[in-house]
């Protein structure tokens, strides 16, 4: 973004702006905004604040985006440049029988078309939280609270995840006004991609961050397992016949045993004799080999050769080598069966730590992903069409593509109108919320103009493009394009 | 400042949908609507025009002054002068300064303006919450009121009309565009100018507090080194608060409008706090839905 302090006004001492924008000349300081509230100093730098955004890109092909026309820009949208007004700071319509924001029409490769432009308020609203973690954070369905006051609860765990289902309009409207305010708050700070800690009940404290790495208890999770015990057995096993006699990838769900495990007996290793805690499944392949806890593999296993119940002599010889492993690779010992059939730890080879290293780097990082999922089928569609249900067939059948701030979102099946959207792919500052509470957040409608005629949309309410960006641009906060979402003027599927 | 920066810098004019004029220039957003013959509403308009050009830049020059608490009228633009005028009587025991009044005088200034052409029945100048309103016999007019300035969702609406002897509502918080000494969510004042209704509802709104560890306040020029409350604690977050907590922070706000009532500087005031409302004075109000 171009930095328009030294164009638009100068530094102070003490991190303060003089904005110039006007002859008030605001001394602006870090994190606040001046008198009109449309410049703000964000980190020592003059920023516009302003309402609705537009996002901008380049047309030609390989182009480069231009973020901003360094304030010369004269209101128009330059020739070769596109806009997307989006829904953010675009305000709300109330009632909602009236008219959304901005109705826009601009031709896109042809075709007439028009992008309904509004705020939603959605009371029904959430967030669901992926935490790539094998720790155990809680168990399914524990409370999550927020300050003690309840804002979600656990549900389920995805391979290699964690989920958590937070807000949602139980916890919003339907207990007590000061939990629908700390869930409110949660929820828009998920959305913003701020952190939020998390307590769960019978278990972690997490600090969730979209796009950053979870910390659970306080320390920060580096990388999800590469796989189950039985499936990190599967994928190294050929790498470590020959090196090891006996490999256990120790793992919350399932623990692997390699020369038990079918993998091992395809490579013709003989058997330990090691035989380990927990349940068998199927040969090699264990369950419950311990607690759920912040130790190894996502168990309370802090002291590895504890998973060890007994070595029977009859199959284990004295210089026996074994590799314990968690799945990630980040914990792991070497050791070797002495005469007095006991494991004693040793040097790892460097072979070995190869194959240790190799499950780390085939672990992905661990991050948090927050996915905003609310319901905007109700009379928010009454400011596109004055018939609704049109709007949502529309939808449904993929002629209406739906956006949120400009970023793809995914239509649930069934009926209503349930979208669910990555907040990392919005553009900054794109959520509110207003006292009731809900969240409010930008939504757009895109569709060929003749489809909105016919499914009786505010038609003498449509601006042209140029209009709105003339009668606005002065105003507006324009942005670039987030080059990984589709244009959404295009065809929503093909 | 300088050549390059007139382009984004001047005052800007534009009609928007509903045929209403929007007047902006820095800190300064008017909106603007007046009903009458069209001829009347387009020369109110060109009239609204001229007392917006220099209006900013006049205040500008005195903004020292403006700044400090009230003191002399010498000297003063005629729209500062609507903003000493509109505070002097609540200097009598309160902190207080003419930028207290800024907004609605601003609104008045154009509103004297456009209600000087003849055929204009009725008209708002809307300086961002604080209205200044002109009603002729007859004619009334709706207004929107929002509980809370954090997000300004219209809760309930006020049905004025000509005779009531109001002449400008205005609207201040904690949350709000200016700093507050107080933790309401949001005062409403109906006065006889949008000026005094600015000062009334910035004061009445500083009164609605109690001492309380769930509320943070900073030095005012922590925040802006400029302001004119100098080091007074203005209100950053307002956490939880006991029912006789919010109860004693309204009692403290309603008094003090009782006592402005009684010296007729204002109509009535509404005051909200954590959802609870109190009304001072007499409002004819009609309860939209709330969202």
């Amino acid at each position: 973004m171009t930095d328009m302090t030294e164009r638009f006004g100068a530094r102070e001492a003490d991190g303060i702006v003089r904005c110039d924008a006007c002859p008030v000349l605001c001394r602006i300081r870090p994190g606040r905004s001046g008198a009109c509230g449309r410049y703000a100093n964000e980190n020592g730098s003059l920023v516009r604040t302003d309402p609705v955004l537009f996002a901008e890109r380049v047309v030609d092909e390989g182009g480069a985006l231009v973020p901003f026309a360094e304030g010369d820009w004269d209101g128009q949208a330059g020739p070769n440049v596109e806009t997307f007004v989006t829904g953010i700071g675009s305000g709300t319509t109330y009632p909602d029988y009236k008219p959304a924001p901005f109705i826009v029409s601009s031709t896109y490769r042809g075709v007439d078309t028009v992008t309904v432009v509004s705020e939603g308020i959605f009371s029904y609203c959430g967030c669901k939280v992926k935490i790539d973690t094998d720790r155990h954070l809680g168990p399914e369905r524990s409370s999550i609270t927020v300050g003690g006051e309840p804002v979600g609860h656990v549900t389920t765990a995805e391979y290699g995840s964690q989920m958590l289902s937070i807000g949602g309009v139980h916890h919003l409207t339907g207990t007590t006004k000061k939990a629908g305010n700390v869930t409110c708050d949660t929820l828009l700070k998920l959305c913003g991609g701020e952190p939020v800690e998390l307590a769960i009940e019978s278990g972690s404290t997490v600090v969730v961050q979209a796009g950053a790495a979870p910390i659970v208890n306080g320390k920060p999770e580096q990388r999800m397992r590469v796989g189950c015990g039985s499936a990190t057995v599967g994928i190294f096993a050929k790498q470590w016949h020959g090196e090891v006699d006996e490999v256990i990838v120790l793992d919350d769900h399932i623990t692997g045993v390699l020369t038990e495990h079918q993998a091992g007996r395809c490579l013709d290793m003989p058997p330990s004799g090691i035989r380990i805690e927990g349940r068998r499944s199927t040969p090699g392949r264990y369950f419950q080999v311990a607690n759920p806890g912040l130790g190894w593999g996502g168990t309370d296993i802090t002291d590895p050769f504890s998973v060890i119940r007994d070595i029977d002599r009859k199959h284990a010889w004295p210089g026996m080598r074994v590799l314990i492993t968690s799945t990630t690779g980040e914990d792991a010992v070497w050791c070797v069966l002495g005469e007095d059939f006991a494991l004693h730890e040793a040097e790892m080879p460097v072979a070995v730590r190869r194959t240790v290293e190799r499950i780390g780097e085939n672990c992905e990082p661990s991050l948090c992903s927050v996915l905003f999922m609310a319901g905007a089928g109700g009379s928010l569609r009454a400011g596109v069409t004055e018939n609704p249900v049109l709007i949502t067939r529309s939808v449904k059948s993929g002629e209406t593509r739906v956006t949120m701030g400009g970023a793809p979102v995914y239509v649930w099946p069934g009926g209503g109108i349930t979208v669910m959207v990555d907040v990392e792919r919005l553009p900054q500052r794109a959520f509110g919320y207003v006292p009731t509470p809900a969240l409010v957040a930008p939504i757009e409608f895109t569709l060929p103009l003749e489809l909105y005629t016919a499914l009786g949309g505010h038609a003498g309410h449509v601006q042209a493009l140029d209009e709105v960006v003339r009668s606005h641009g002065q105003s507006a906060r324009r942005e670039a394009w987030t080059p990984r979402n589709p244009w959404p003027l295009g065809r929503a599927t093909p | 400042m300088t050549a390059r920066a007139t382009a984004w810098t001047g005052p800007i004019a534009a009609r928007l949908a509903g045929n209403r004029l929007h007047l902006a220039h820095g800190p300064i957003d008017l909106v603007i609507w007046a009903d009458g013959p069209s001829a009347s509403v387009e020369r109110a308009y060109r009239a609204a025009g001229v007392a917006f050009d220099g209006l900013l830049e006049s205040l500008v020059a005195v903004l020292p002054q403006l700044r400090a608490p009230v003191g002399s009228a010498e000297g003063l633009p005629p729209t500062a002068r609507l903003m000493h005028a509109a505070t002097a009587p609540l200097a009598v025991d309160r902190f207080v300064t003419p930028m207290a009044a800024v907004a609605g005088a601003v609104a008045d200034t154009v509103m004297a303006a456009i209600r000087a052409v003849p055929g204009i029945e009725r008209a708002y100048v809307n300086n961002r919450g604080d209205i200044a309103v002109h009603l002729t016999p007859g004619a009334s007019l709706e207004i929107g009121v929002v509980p809370e300035l954090r997000r300004p969702l219209m809760a309930a609406s006020l049905r004025l009309g000509h005779g009531d002897g109001i002449g400008g509502v205005a609207t201040s918080g904690w949350d709000g565009r200016s700093f507050s000494l107080g933790i309401a969510d949001a005062v409403t004042v109906l006065a006889a100018s949008a000026a005094q209704a600015d000062a009334a509802a910035t004061l009445i709104a500083n009164a609605v507090d109690v001492d309380d560890p769930a509320i943070t306040r900073v030095p005012a020029t922590d925040l802006d080194p400029d302001s004119d409350l100098g080091r007074l604690l203005v209100t950053t977050g307002v956490g939880p608060l006991a029912d006789a907590a919010i109860a004693a922070a309204l009692d403290n706000g309603a008094r003090y409008a009782q006592t402005l009532l009684e010296r007729r500087l204002v109509n009535a005031a509404m005051l909200v706090l954590e959802g609870r409302a109190r009304i001072v004075g007499r409002i004819r109000e009609e309860i939209a839905c709330s969202s």
